[in-house]
């Protein structure tokens, strides 16, 4: 069992966690043409090596963003889709 | 009868607790702290298994864990098949059964195959299977190839729960290396885990003749075991550590004797060492599978550990020093050794010897003579062969280790330390204990103890299997892969080391080709003109060796392995006489009380149109959507407009997967401007809690809009049919209940004993119908009054069963039921978002896909035109000549006690244009008519819903 980290809980087992996509796919708006719309449903980088995903830590419900190697299983980084504000 | 009793040798047998177990139905007695094998071999039994394709006769090639041939079946309870006789202890009262031997290991009647074995080589199965029809072979076949055998009236093994520990350091393997590593680190602070899948700890140490700091072997472990309890580091015995996996995770499964299922362990350690010592491997001549050929090693463990000497006339072939000791050792006992190495430069020593190698080993049963190259036969009982060691690195493998082809000891070592874990002593090449210890200290940054013996240097001539040699070399025991097999596997061009092993077998045995890879890739290597490092390895993979599936359960079988939620009031419904089921993963009422389940089905739907039905609909999904854009939020994630919803009111709605098919459906009801409540089904509420959660933090504000799964909090209770009204008001919610003040699809609040009540009107069943919320822990009064209350009204309590047959009766959609994973919402009768909605929502682009809007299935009523209850799952079928096309099927189907007929729902290709058309039906072989129809069947005008 792999160990993830979630940025607001720490490293945790990875059946706490649920995989929302690769990062940067976003939501294509409006009238798209269907090879962008069926890109944006179908299409997966599967990168070897370095890929930055989307993953939910399902206890704590927090969506984030974290770079992981799919090659070694390396989490490289973690981190929060929006920076808490300053108080 | 070659195996005897040494007297002077076995420190770890006593003599005074002897054990007597059954083996093929003859008793066979040894002492606590024999294996079963060293039992065995004591006894004189040299033929203990039948293998696995050629029923030829096998006896134990090791003492360990790589065991290819010394399996047996354990009968009793647990049940336990293809145990290693070499690792598990004797033990009174055993009966063993020998594998793929009938009636007995000695007396096969099915060994005559082994004659026909030129007619059966490598990938004989796959070629018998394909040609002209498999099944006519594959029955015998299977009967006569195979080890243990299962008896399915058998118990299992007793659950055992598993455990995680966490560590700075693992050591895997307590050997010379293995201990020295530990106690090291322990000494110097860190927290230690130490495992080995002996019940002794020592390793090489428990039968190699050596001293570390002036102790002998076996008292230097068992004093380094005490002195690393002490400091507090946990020592695992029988532990095998079976898998590597990521971030540092070791699985280890600990035997816990006959009955229990071994423990497995999830270990987490910062930094682990592999210290698992390096397996024998046997020489390449004729009949080098027969009962009484054995590795160096294991004879001089039987000798010295269990005081078992394997023969009287004993010839030790090697191609390395190591077996030497071993010769000397079993002359001293008293045997008649005699040395055959061929190297040039072989050690002094005082034993008979020939400058050669074996040719054959003669004898049908068993070694009665070995024929040497120069053509001598020599007369022997017994066969030590020893071709080299191959370091154990599996575990280090399994973590993507990249491994190099050792020229000085021939075999694969790791080539660099991989994150968090590194080899140490022989599982690294080192096979001098000076350089083991050596090893293993600057491994934890320590110094070395001091060795001394044992004396024989290892110094290895390569003898790998060669192309073209005579008579038939074993290379994998246990799955019967010859050299001629990996012959013919070249020569069909079966040449890469991983088609080479699925196309000959080798290695996919039990024991995965720990004897025998290295060989078989050898020979292959030779036969295609690449070096060994060229040709490669295998990929390795977990476990090291079989550990059973129920360790892998743990205690999560039964109840346990996927728990059911429960209503709060499910105690008042088992006193009322429900019947429970399993429904989306909640254990819920299917009817009340005792009698067949139709004819309670029936009463239950009668009675609630006729007066009122109460209906515990608590699982009901109750997620809130919070804050000032939680209207524009629901229009995205809804396929009807929701915002334009006024507080106080509902309205039911899809909800659509990005695909463009229906994922949920259900009732939104807006509590007030910033607050709704999403009542999606009840086996949906995790998922579609998830994808609200989802949606919310990646496309909306999050401070202006949260999500809330309330659905355990609250109790609902339905309260439906024409006296629903009446009954309300007898109990009396405090609430006004006219049609003006709450109409169809609106909210209003009441309370009964001080405790808020949600009031929702909405309908499931066309019946005039409430929704009542109240806290779960809250529930039990207002359900009681309702139940007494109701006595009056002739209220009937109603499962999930005649529920189901109530919408049915209506054609409300039951999603997952009446829809698949393509049903698009104009399916089911409701296009107008599809056509006027504007703005973006979940799945929208996809239903404007061509493949997507080319669909045409429509959700209808289908009427039965013999009067039989239509099949579920029958499928709709078209005919074009003799071709037959499904063009839909049945996904619900009654019989309507209010109608008095069966009614039934389907999904079909054009129907909402075929009402009134007759469909032929297709079900296991059974023709079918049934007249397609409008899908709500009951009260098509919808009058009971006001009345
Ligand atoms: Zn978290």
């Amino acid at each position: 069992m792999q160990l993830f980290t979630c940025p607001f809980c720490g490293p945790r087992g990875e059946s706490e966690f649920h995989f929302g996509g690769d990062a940067g796919n976003i939501r294509p708006e409006g009238d798209v043409s269907a090879e962008v719309w069926t890109d944006y449903l179908y299409f997966k980088n599967n990168s070897r090596g370095a890929a930055r995903q989307i993953w939910m830590h399902l206890a704590c419900r927090e969506v984030f963003l974290m770079e992981r190697d799919t090659v070694t299983h390396e989490v490289i980084s973690s981190e929060a889709l929006v920076q808490e504000q300053q108080a | 009868m070659s195996g005897w009793r040494v007297e002077t040798q076995g420190w770890a047998v006593d003599r005074s607790r002897p054990v007597r177990f059954t083996f093929d139905g003859k008793s066979v007695s040894g002492f606590a702290g024999d294996s079963l094998a060293s039992a065995l071999l004591a006894a004189g039994v040299t033929t203990v298994g039948r293998s696995f394709k050629y029923h030829r006769p096998r006896g134990f090639w090791s003492a360990g864990a790589e065991e290819p041939n010394g399996m047996a079946d354990i009968l009793g309870t647990p049940h336990r098949v293809n145990v290693q006789m070499t690792v598990e202890p004797a033990q009174d009262g055993m009966v063993l059964r020998s594998i793929n031997g009938r009636p007995s290991a000695e007396k096969d009647r099915n060994a005559f195959i082994d004659r026909f074995a030129r007619f059966i080589p490598a990938a004989f199965y796959y070629k018998t299977f394909m040609f002209p029809d498999w099944h006519m072979f594959e029955p015998r076949i299977r009967a006569m190839a195979g080890l243990g055998a299962l008896d399915p009236a058998a118990e299992g093994h007793l659950p055992t729960a598993q455990a995680n520990a966490f560590c700075d350091l693992l050591v895997i393997g307590a050997g010379p290396a293995g201990l020295t590593a530990a106690l090291k680190a322990a000494e110097a602070g860190r927290k230690v885990i130490l495992c080995d899948d002996q019940p002794v700890a020592g390793g090489s140490l428990l039968y190699r003749e050596a001293l570390i700091d002036g102790v002998a072997g076996p008292d230097w472990a068992a004093a380094a075991v005490a002195r690393l309890r002490e400091l507090g580091a946990q020592v695992m015995l029988q532990t095998t550590a079976f898998g590597r996996y990521e971030h540092g995770l070791t699985g280890l499964a600990e035997s816990l004797g006959q009955g229990d299922a071994p423990r497995l362990w999830r270990v987490r350690a910062a930094e682990t060492l592999l210290a698992s010592g390096a397996i024998e491997r046997g020489l390449p001549f004729a009949n080098n599978d027969r009962p009484g050929v054995m590795s160096a090693m294991a004879a001089l463990q039987y000798l010295r550990r269990y005081g078992v000497a394997v023969g009287r006339r004993i010839i030790v072939a090697t191609n390395n020093g190591i077996a030497y000791e071993a010769a000397q050792a079993l002359a001293l006992a008293g045997a008649h050794v005699t040395v055959i190495d061929p190297r040039a430069d072989a050690p002094a020593c005082d034993l008979p010897r020939r400058r050669d190698r074996i040719e054959a080993v003669i004898g049908r049963n068993g070694v009665e003579a070995v024929l040497l190259a120069s053509g001598e036969k020599i007369a022997a009982d017994a066969v030590i062969a020893s071709g080299g060691f191959t370091p154990t690195v599996h575990l280090y493998s399994q973590a993507q280790g990249k491994l190099r082809f050792d020229e000085a000891i021939q075999g694969f070592v790791p080539e660099r330390k991989v994150t968090g874990l590194s080899v140490i002593g022989a599982a690294n090449g080192a096979f001098g204990l000076a350089e083991v210890l050596a090893d293993a200290a600057a491994a934890v940054g320590a110094v070395s103890p001091k060795a001394e013996g044992p004396h024989w240097p290892f110094k290895i001539d390569a003898a790998w299997p060669a192309p073209k040699a005579k008579g038939r070399i074993w290379l994998d025991l246990q799955n019967d892969v010859t050299a001629k097999d990996v012959e013919l596997a070249a020569r069909e061009n079966f040449v890469s080391v991983e088609h080479l092993k699925r196309y000959t077998t080798l290695g996919m045995a039990n024991d995965q080709g720990k004897t025998s890879n290295l060989p078989g890739l050898a020979l292959m290597a030779q036969l295609t003109g690449r070096s060994i490092q060229e040709t490669g390895t295998t990929t390795y993979r977990p476990p090291f060796v079989p550990i059973p599936l129920a360790s892998f359960a743990g205690i999560r079988g039964g109840q346990l392995m996927n728990p059911v939620r429960r209503l709060p009031l499910e105690a008042e419904h088992r006193s009322d006489g429900a019947l429970f089921r399993e429904y989306g993963g909640w254990l819920r009422p299917a009817w009340f009380g005792k009698g067949e389940e139709a004819e309670a089905v029936n009463r239950e739907a009668k009675a609630a149109r006729e007066s009122v039905g109460l209906f515990d609909g608590s699982p009901l999904g109750k997620i809130e959507v919070i804050g000032p854009d939680a209207g524009k939020f629901l229009d995205f994630i809804y396929y009807n407009t929701m915002s334009t919803l006024k507080p106080g009111r509902c309205r039911y709605g899809f909800m659509l997967t990005e695909q463009g098919a229906v994922y949920d459906d259900g009732v939104l009801v807006r509590l007030d401007e910033n607050r709704f409540i999403v009542s999606c089904s009840s086996s949906h509420t995790q998922g579609v809690a998830l994808l609200l959660e989802e949606w919310r933090q990646d496309s909306f504000d999050r401070a202006r809009v949260q999500i809330h799964d309330a659905t355990s909090r609250y109790a609902t209770l339905t309260v439906t049919g024409p006296k629903s009204k009446a009954l309300l008001e007898a109990v009396g919610l405090g609430a006004d209940l006219s049609d003006e003040a709450l109409p169809h699809m609106a909210l209003t609040y009441g309370a009964f004993g001080g405790e808020p009540v949600r009031i929702t009107r909405v309908s499931f069943t066309g019946d005039r119908s409430y929704e009542l919320s109240i806290r779960a822990d809250r529930a039990l009064p207002l359900w009681r009054a309702l139940k007494e209350t109701g006595r009056a009204f002739d209220a009937v309590l109603l499962g999930g069963e005649a529920l189901m047959v109530l919408r049915a009766e209506k054609g409300y959609i039951v999603i997952g039921k009446d829809t698949d994973g393509r049903t698009r919402p104009m399916d089911l009768g409701v296009s107008g978002p599809f056509e006027k909605k504007r703005g973006e929502y979940l799945g929208k682009r996809s239903l404007h896909l061509p493949a997507v809007s080319d669909q045409a299935r429509a959700y209808v009523g289908l009427e039965s035109l013999t009067g039989e209850v239509l099949p579920c799952g029958a499928h709709a079928v078209e005919r074009n000549g003799s071709a037959k096309r499904s063009i839909g099927f049945v996904t619900t189907s009654h019989f309507s006690p209010n109608l008095s007929r069966p009614i039934a729902l389907g999904l079909v290709e054009n129907g909402a244009s075929r009402i009134g058309e007759i469909l032929e039906l297709h079900h296991l072989g059974k023709s079918l008519k049934a007249r397609i129809a409008p899908v709500c069947a009951f009260d098509p005008e919808g009058k009971r819903l006001h009345a």
